[in-house]
């Protein structure tokens, strides 16, 4: 039994919390963090991370396959432990790179699991035998996949994943069923079908990545189908059964078909990590498994703030370390600004990859903006062609009236590093003039970012 | 390197001028402390003399230019060791082409104009312009405005000056929620922004939606096009307008009238100018004045001024009086005026009056003051309420001063009597403060004797 009393405590340690630590440590305040698996959450262990490098080896993978195209030759064979191992190895290191991160800002590390009990200045914080109190208290216990037992769809050790067990697969797939078309959803599909994987991916809505702008939605689909995937849309998995394998009740537009697979990939979303830690019993409301806060993450509870995932969307991890940012900041009496939530850029990293920020062309029309749009595919784009990347396209939308950059949307190679451009011109509040004044190197794909301004205002130069 | 002279801030509240003369010419040679130029202001007309030496190579905005905003690149110098070989290819701060720039151009690349300064010298105002203490533009007349592009293309789409609007952005930055929430912008939303319907004459009654006006302004109001003249807003108008609607919103006002009888004033007055010294002559506002400074001294508690820190109590009584000039009013101020009798107040009104018509005040002279005066007896008019002239805590309006009759004693008798209203601002001068402060001044009026001691 000890008593610990710190200036803020964060639960939680994903990038919501270890960041917003750093920032109450640069504060100068004393800082605790409790974690009650490992340093760095979901993104660094489970989710972000051991995912690029599962897509890394898919995307090498590809290339060796295609080596020809390049004038050279490869043997393409592939060793899923080995794909595997590299994916936790380099989450393990990230995961070392975040407990060197705390020692260095002084910040103490607590394991095991927190629950919440009434307080004076902010909730106490009990970790096992262990009582800390703090004058602020943030919660960052983050999310995980959402699941629905009664239909079948929860993990079942062997052939039910969500995205936890699908990042560290026991085979090969050979027919792979995944529901949901999201970013996850289309990241696994994306990596199953690299290495040969028979995938099918079942989406409620009538297109597929439904967040990004219709005319992503429609190239990803193309492009993925040209691969091999196949897609139902307008289609939901009313129930799957195991035995041998997986047997799929798939409802499609109002008729039901029977699939089987041997594997089935959970991509249906998230519930936000709110049991068990007497969350409700000092006093915070929970609305759908989300904590609701303010525009400063304040829950209403004197000196307890959540961020993250736990909080609305969208939930991104870079939202989560803002969010954490904004809330410690103002806890420390400066003077930020809330988050603009439409400014935050999103990135899937499937094959084509595909980027947006702000308005989708549809989104922009219904807030009642005149819009300007402009395209350019990467056929038009010399290192595109270099590369053998002929396929994308950058997409731009403006108000009509005052030059604003409403949004951006990107498909194809690279298009995750270029979508921050556009961020920062929302975030600077450039108009389209400015982005036109502003020197692209030559040959780039950022070029084509240029162009797809030109292309708004008639002055494209290269298609 | 070739100096560039840019438009100066001859006072705070300053965005732009006029370039109503060059007193030197292309090629004259310029020494420190030689009056280039009359700029006149939104009130008044001043001189600026240069701070560098050299030859005056290059006039960019011409004679007579209107609204050349502050900061705005207005000639070009060359050092003794320089010839006009050195003006080419050097560029004014803005992206055109150097030196064609025309005049009307100019103030639009007024905030490019101020980001790369190295070589730009600021002209100073002459006499030195004084600057409020409370001033947050910036040092020396640099007035740059931090604003997004897209506030700045928002703010001219609808006609704001972006120096009036608060930034909340990094370091003060105007971005575009600024824009949005500035208060013409209410009025405003983004349903604004859209085409217009089809032009239905009937359709424009909607008195909210017009106020991005101009042209269509009145033909929205059903007004037709062609059965008016327009005249320009200038300088003057535009401040008249912005202050006195921010103070119509603002400031919580209410008056308070009371009669005065005058007799024992005038017969004061008549007999101190018999007695004065040849060229002095009081007036009755000369007097108004002594007798309202003198209250205010009196009861400190009305010489006061709201502010979101607390009530500022001033030490002196700075009495601003208004003088109709030609297309507008000016309030020039008789500082300190407790302190000064009625000869100085005399005079000293008489040659503020007398320049404020000539538009030649300094912004120092009508800048600030606790207290405002406004006197329309001249033209008859018995009672009147003015607006509060911000930062002042009350303005007394005062009427014509005519033979009435009056209740004396039970008896009916005739006396020369002036109504005064009284406006004050509620935030800071209460009902009885005003009405106490109104007494005080009621005596010296009454009794002027007093306001000799």
């Amino acid at each position: 039994m000890a008593n610990k009393s710190f200036d803020v405590v964060i639960i939680g340690s994903g990038p919501g919390g270890y960041v917003t630590a750093i920032r109450a440590a640069q504060l100068g305040m004393k800082v605790g963090i409790v974690e009650k698996d490992a340093l760095g959450g979901v993104c660094l262990n489970w989710g972000c991370i051991p995912t690029k490098a599962l897509l890394r080896s898919a995307e090498v993978y590809h290339n060796m396959q295609h080596a020809k195209a390049y004038g050279l030759t490869a043997e393409a064979g592939y060793d899923l432990k080995a794909i595997v191992k590299r994916s936790r190895d380099i989450a393990k290191q990230l995961s070392g790179g975040v407990s060197y991160l705390m020692k260095k800002h002084k910040i103490e590390v607590i394991s095991g699991f927190a629950k919440l009990e009434k307080g004076t200045d902010a909730p106490k914080v009990i970790v096992g035998k262990d009582t800390i109190t703090a004058k602020h208290v943030i919660l960052a216990t983050g999310a995980r996949a959402r699941t629905i037992p009664p239909a079948g769809l929860e993990p079942d050790g062997k052939f039910i994943w969500t995205a936890k067990e699908a990042m560290v697969p026991d085979t090969m797939p050979k027919k792979l069923l995944v529901i949901g078309s999201g970013a996850i959803g289309m990241e696994f599909a994306s990596f199953f079908s690299a290495f040969g994987a028979d995938t099918t991916v079942v989406e409620m809505v009538d297109r597929i990545l439904p967040a990004e702008d219709a005319e992503i939605s429609g190239m990803a689909q193309k492009a993925f189908e040209k691969r091999g995937v196949k897609f139902l849309t307008n289609a939901k998995v009313n129930s799957v059964t195991t035995g041998r394998d997986v047997t799929a009740k798939i409802e499609v537009n109002g008729k039901i078909e029977t699939h089987n697979f041997d594997r089935v990939i959970l991509a249906i979303g998230i519930v936000g990590n709110v049991e068990d830690m007497g969350f409700e019993d000092v006093g915070v409301k929970i609305d759908r498994t989300h904590v609701t806060v303010d525009e400063f993450s304040r829950t209403g509870v004197k000196g307890l703030y959540a961020i993250g995932d736990l909080t609305g969307p969208p939930w991104l991890a870079h939202k989560a370390s803002h969010e954490g940012v904004i809330c410690i900041e103002k806890i420390a009496g400066k003077n930020p600004h809330p988050l603009d939530t439409n400014r935050i850029p999103g990135c899937t990293y499937c094959h084509p990859q595909v980027a947006s920020v702000g308005f989708t062309e549809a989104q922009a029309k219904e807030a009642g903006h005149e819009i300007k749009v402009g395209r350019f595919p990467f056929m038009g784009n010399g290192k595109a062609i270099a590369l053998g990347e002929p396929e994308g396209l950058i997409k731009t939308i403006f108000d009509a009236k005052t030059g604003e950059l409403l949004g951006a949307h990107m498909i194809g190679a690279e298009v995750t590093e270029l979508i921050q451009g556009y961020a920062i011109a929302q975030t600077l509040e450039t108009t389209e003039e400015d982005l036109m004044e502003t020197v692209f190197p030559h040959p780039t794909l950022s070029e084509m970012m240029h162009e797809s301004v030109l292309d708004a205002y008639n002055r494209v130069m290269h298609i | 390197m070739p100096i560039e002279i840019l438009m100066p801030a001859l006072s705070p509240t300053m965005e732009e001028g006029t370039l109503s003369k060059w007193l030197k010419k292309e090629g004259d040679t310029v020494s420190s402390g030689d009056l280039l130029a009359e700029i006149e202001t939104d009130k008044a007309t001043m001189e600026i003399e240069a701070v560098e030496e050299g030859t005056l190579a290059k006039i960019l905005i011409a004679e007579g230019s209107a609204g050349v905003k502050v900061n705005a690149p207005i000639a070009i110098l060359l050092e003794e060791d320089e010839d006009a070989s050195a003006l080419d290819g050097f560029e004014t701060g803005n992206s055109g082409p150097s030196f064609e720039t025309p005049p009307a151009e100019a103030p639009q690349d007024e905030v490019k104009s101020q980001s790369n300064g190295n070589n730009k010298t600021k002209t100073s105002p002459h006499p030195e312009a004084g600057r409020q203490s409370g001033d947050s533009k910036g040092e020396g007349g640099e007035t740059r405005i931090k604003a997004s592009p897209l506030a700045k293309r928002l703010a001219a789409d609808a006609g704001y000056d972006l120096s009036a609007i608060t930034g909340t952005g990094p370091n003060g930055r105007i971005v575009k929620r600024d824009v949005e929430s500035y208060d013409g912008a209410k009025a405003a939303p983004r349903s604004a922004d859209k085409p217009a319907a089809k032009a239905d004459p009937h359709a424009g009654t909607d008195v909210g939606a017009v106020r991005s006006g101009g042209a269509n302004y009145l033909e929205k109001l059903g007004i037709n096009p062609g059965t008016y003249d327009l005249t320009p807003l200038d300088g003057m108008r535009k401040v008249i307008a912005k202050r006195l609607v921010s103070s119509n919103v603002d400031v919580p006002d209410f008056p308070l009238v009371i009669d005065c009888e005058i007799d024992a004033l005038l017969a004061m007055r008549k007999e101190l100018n018999g007695q004065a010294p040849e060229g002095v002559k009081i007036s009755v506002n000369d007097m108004l004045i002594r007798a309202s400074a003198l209250a205010l001294k009196h009861y400190p508690e009305a010489n006061a001024s709201y502010t979101p820190d607390g009530i500022a109590y001033h030490h002196h009584a700075d009495v601003a009086v208004a003088v109709a000039i030609d297309g507008g009013l000016i309030t020039p101020i008789v500082r300190g005026a407790e302190n000064k009798g009625l000869s100085t107040i005399s005079s000293e009104m008489k040659d503020l009056a007398g320049r404020a018509r000539e538009r030649k005040l300094k912004p120092q002279e009508y800048q600030g003051g606790t207290f405002s005066i406004s006197n329309l007896g001249m033209f008859g008019i018995k009672e009147f309420g003015s607006i509060i002239n911000e930062p002042h805590g009350m303005i007394m309006s005062v009427g014509a001063g005519a033979p009435r009759a009056v209740v004396k004693d039970g008896e009916l008798a005739v006396a020369t009597v002036m109504t005064v209203t009284l406006t004050c601002d509620h935030r800071v001068v209460d009902g009885a403060i005003g009405a106490q402060w109104l007494q005080v001044f009621k005596r010296y009026i009454e009794q002027p004797i007093t306001m000799m001691l």
